[in-house]
């Protein structure tokens, strides 16, 4: 029998496969299904909802200070921003003006958790990439700065320290000195994880012109943070909008120009510098002073005074059984998370519990363009543009 | 400032509206649902505003009042560093037009509130659930669905697969009033 020609000829079709939901690059529990044309992507669907946990309807029957400790678990590696924003949606909506220390403590403890964040972001996609090491290093890092929310508020991740009102206790004797040294022995850790990345040969062609998002798309795609400011455009809420004591401080915000992936790993080594510079300026101009509003009806007694005083007592209780009555009224709070723009739409009917709490993460509109950004590049470089997005769970699917 | 107070002034102008107001600083517009996409494309577009990013779209279930959801749209404009917020009110049954073309990234975050609320939105390219598990009923967020739900899953070792069953409470949830009954 002879062969023809024709039947040899085996035609490639596409091929699909299913990415996660266990994959360990798959930071968490995405679920891509992916269409390949050999190893060239040509639609990358994600699925995700598998870590939903309906937060924002738990939030509407708890009261304000109940649903605070939810905001940790969203987004789990950039904690007390979330709370920060938060508790500035309940501040705008009750009104209030916090003390001077207490504004401090909060950007000081915002700058932690931006540097906290970030080193995850960039040990993890460093070891998605196949770096195994800078992922050590930076995992000793973030250590030690658990241990500086240990000891504010006795948790090392989900702290609930700041608060409605300013924060929950006074920073320990001693811990801005502590602080201090880290600050200063961390830029040389970041030196050597930079060591590590920043001219390796692999690292740059694993990153390099990968994932690239021109400014355009990068605001119709409703990015924010470090994906927007990797596409070259000026664009921080610490300075564009300045909440808290961002005004009085000076500080850089790195802007790239090319939008890859390696210009966002750039991007994310300077933010972690000008965080310390942050650190550094706010322990120095730190006052003394209260540490939360005078108004026993908003936030709790000390410790000391509800040892001493019944009305303390009776206001302590009033507090964590009823909680506070929020004026009714609605706001949309928004802060510079490590990620982007966290939002909290927020509805108050005037009752002690929220009537509508809406969560903003910036992960959900990343992982949005996932398809947008990794069309027509190699399966390979998939992981790394789930590692540049930065994309952490608890938030999208919340 | 000028300019803003300007533009206020002049947004009633150009942008079919209900009503607008502004909240603790933050400036809100009422739009009817039928302008809804031309209200926004001219916020979008208009050369005085450029409300180019869409932050996030969120459902709200207003349930006592006559139309039962909003939905609320809140852009931003990084050319001039501005918030708006934008609401269209519906009833159950009527459908809100998709932004989809006018921003892109409206896509998810109307799959989000359909999968929520179960407001429709009208020629949107996939609208899908997207955050509830595959096969679920009903819009968690709508103020009559209860917080524990009404199925649970779980794993069963007989049928070795995760089965679905009703919810079976033992204790029911407790909503406490703080009114004094004295």
């Amino acid at each position: 029998m002879l062969l023809k020609k024709k039947d040899l000829i085996t035609e490639l079709k596409m091929f699909t496969i299913n990415f996660g939901p266990q994959h360990p690059a798959a930071h968490g529990v995405l679920r891509l299904i992916l269409e390949l044309n050999g190893e060239i992507v040509v639609n990358a669907t994600p699925h995700i909802g598998l870590l939903h946990r309906g937060t924002e309807k738990l939030i509407e029957y708890k009261t304000y200070l109940q649903a605070l400790p939810y905001f940790d678990r969203l987004d789990y590696v950039s904690m007390m921003c979330q709370e920060h924003t938060y508790s500035l949606a309940v501040e705008t909506l009750l009104q209030l003006k916090i003390p001077e220390r207490a504004k401090y403590i909060r950007v000081i403890f915002a700058e932690i958790t931006r540097i906290l964040n970030h080193l995850l972001a960039i040990g993890c996609h460093a070891m998605d990439v196949g770096a195994m090491t800078p992922f050590m290093w930076a995992f000793e890092e973030r250590e030690k700065l658990f241990e500086f929310y240990e000891r504010v508020s006795g948790a090392r991740m989900h702290a609930a320290y700041i608060r409605p009102g300013g924060v929950n206790m006074d920073i320990p004797l001693g811990f801005l000195d502590d602080l201090y040294i880290f600050c200063n022995q961390f830029i040389l850790r970041v030196d050597e994880i930079e060591e590590m990345l920043t001219n390796n040969r692999i690292w740059k062609e694993r990153l390099v012109d990968i994932g690239i998002v021109t400014s355009k798309s990068a605001i119709e795609w409703g990015f924010s943070g470090v994906m927007l400011r990797a596409s070259g455009l000026s664009w921080d809420l610490r300075k564009s909008q300045p909440y808290e004591i961002y005004s009085n401080l000076d500080f850089n915000i790195p802007i790239g120009s090319t939008g890859d992936c390696y210009e966002r790993y750039i991007i994310r080594v300077e933010e972690m510098r000008a965080s310390i510079s942050i650190i550094l300026q706010a322990i120095f101009l730190i006052p003394d002073g209260l540490i939360k509003v005078d108004n026993y009806k908003i936030v709790t007694p000390s410790r000391c005074l509800l040892k001493n005083s019944m009305e303390a007592v009776i206001h302590h209780f009033k507090l964590v059984s009823e909680g506070f009555k929020v004026p009714a009224g609605e706001t949309y709070a928004a802060t510079e998370a490590p990620k982007g723009e966290f939002g909290v739409y927020l509805i108050s009917n005037g009752s002690e519990k929220p009537y509508r709490c809406k969560i903003k993460a910036p992960g959900f509109a990343h992982l949005q363009a996932l398809n947008d950004m990794t069309k027509g590049h190699m399966i390979a470089d998939v992981v790394t543009i789930i590692g540049t997005q930065d994309i952490v769970f608890g938030e999208i699917d919340r | 400032m000028n300019s803003l107070s300007n533009l206020k002034s002049n947004l009633a102008k150009i942008v079919p509206v209900f009503s607008e107001l502004s909240v603790y600083n933050e400036k809100i517009l009422i739009v009817p649902n039928n302008l809804l996409l031309i209200s926004l494309e001219c916020l979008k577009n208009h050369f005085v505003y450029q409300y180019n990013l869409l932050s996030c779209i969120s459902g709200v279930d207003l349930i006592t009042s006559t139309y039962r959801f909003s939905v609320v749209y809140d852009l931003l404009s990084l050319v001039y560093n501005v918030r708006i917020r934008i609401k269209v009110f519906v009833d159950a049954v009527t459908p809100v037009f998709s932004i989809c073309s006018v921003y892109k990234c409206a896509d998810w975050w109307e799959r989000e509130v359909w999968d929520m609320f179960g407001i429709y939105f009208e020629n949107h390219p996939d609208l899908r659930r997207i955050l509830t598990d595959y096969g679920f009923e009903g819009y968690p967020l709508r103020k009559n669905f209860p917080l524990s739900g009404f199925v649970e899953v779980r794993y069963d070792e007989v049928y070795k697969r995760v089965i679905t069953e009703p919810v079976v409470l033992t204790q029911e949830y407790r909503t406490f009033k703080f009114t004094l009954p004295w």
